[in-house]
């Protein structure tokens, strides 16, 4: 099954209204499309599959319930993304296990510059070692051990395409505060997956063996 | 023309911006000779472009089976 089709502002507006009046086919009309962004959304804080889920479900029935309070000039999957961010993180909260990584530390950023830890120089990653599991995993899993900070703006800037703005409006932080964690999530990402880049990846192919030429 | 010199630690600072198109034009010019000649910082430009695109393209989450219809369901049931 394809990804749902969008609808248009007009028809948001009117599929709005039919689900202020309780036309629930309407409201799944209006979610289906943002749905895998709920998700991954979710994702991004939880960083498990059934936890993730859960929220969704709760963040998309919260927004049932305050379907009233939402300003039509908004955009529907921006507001839905915000509650479902606000829901995850709450589940964060009440959850023991991360009680080391404090949710009020992500309000402020008090880091100084990063530096580059690895020289390693990637040309290009050929595209076909996407499809490498070894390839995949490691992303996952570089991805996983980002501060959580920096893995929400990582993933709704680089993964579901939210602009600047978007982004700083959805997390509640400014867009200084975006881009300082975005510069330092794809550094951090970067250091994470150079070692691979050096022959794992590409297959030993001659023009990936030089990518430490210093 | 000559541009002003810049030093590493400003480039990686802005590296993130510059990747994004959201630098100033006398700051491009002078990030872009800086990578001329500094194979290191362009090491990292192209690496850092390269986690951006293989983010985008090679992270998948992939919704769990069934998650429309048990969604669908929650929303009916409310």
């Amino acid at each position: 099954m394809g990804a749902p089709a969008a609808y248009s502002d007009a028809s948001q507006a009117e599929l709005l209204r039919r689900a202020c009046d309780g036309d629930k086919e309407a409201f799944y009309t209006l979610v289906r499309p943002c749905e895998r962004a709920v998700f991954v959304a979710a994702m991004s804080i939880l960083n498990n599959s059934a936890d993730a889920e859960e929220v969704a479900q709760e963040a998309v029935l919260k927004a049932l319930a305050h379907l009233a309070g939402f300003r039509a000039e908004a955009k529907f999957s921006t507001w839905l993304i915000q509650i479902t961010i606000n829901e995850a993180r709450s589940r964060l909260r009440k959850d023991r296990r991360h009680l080391y990584e404090s949710i009020d530390e992500q309000r402020t950023d008090e880091e100084g510059d990063y530096s580059p830890k690895d020289f390693a120089d990637w040309r290009e990653i050929p595209s076909e070692a996407l499809r490498r599991d070894e390839l995949r995993n490691a992303l996952k899993q570089a991805l996983a051990i980002l501060p959580l900070k920096y893995r929400e703006v990582l993933i709704l800037r680089d993964i579901q395409n939210l602009s600047i703005e978007e982004t700083a409006e959805t997390l509640g932080i400014s867009q200084g505060n975006v881009k300082t964690r975005l510069l330092r999530a794809r550094l951090q990402m970067r250091d994470a997956l150079a070692p691979g880049i050096d022959g794992s990846w590409t297959s030993g192919k001659p023009e990936y063996k030089k990518v430490r030429p210093w | 023309m000559s541009v002003i010199e810049i030093s590493c630690v400003e480039v990686w600072r802005e590296i993130s911006n510059y990747i994004d198109n959201d630098v100033a034009p006398d700051l491009r010019a002078r990030m872009e000779a800086h990578f001329k000649s500094c194979a290191h910082c362009k090491a990292v430009l192209d690496g850092t472009k390269n986690v951006v695109k293989l983010v985008g393209d090679g992270v998948e989450y992939e919704l769990p089976s069934g998650f429309s219809d048990r969604l669908y369901k929650k929303i009916k049931g409310k």
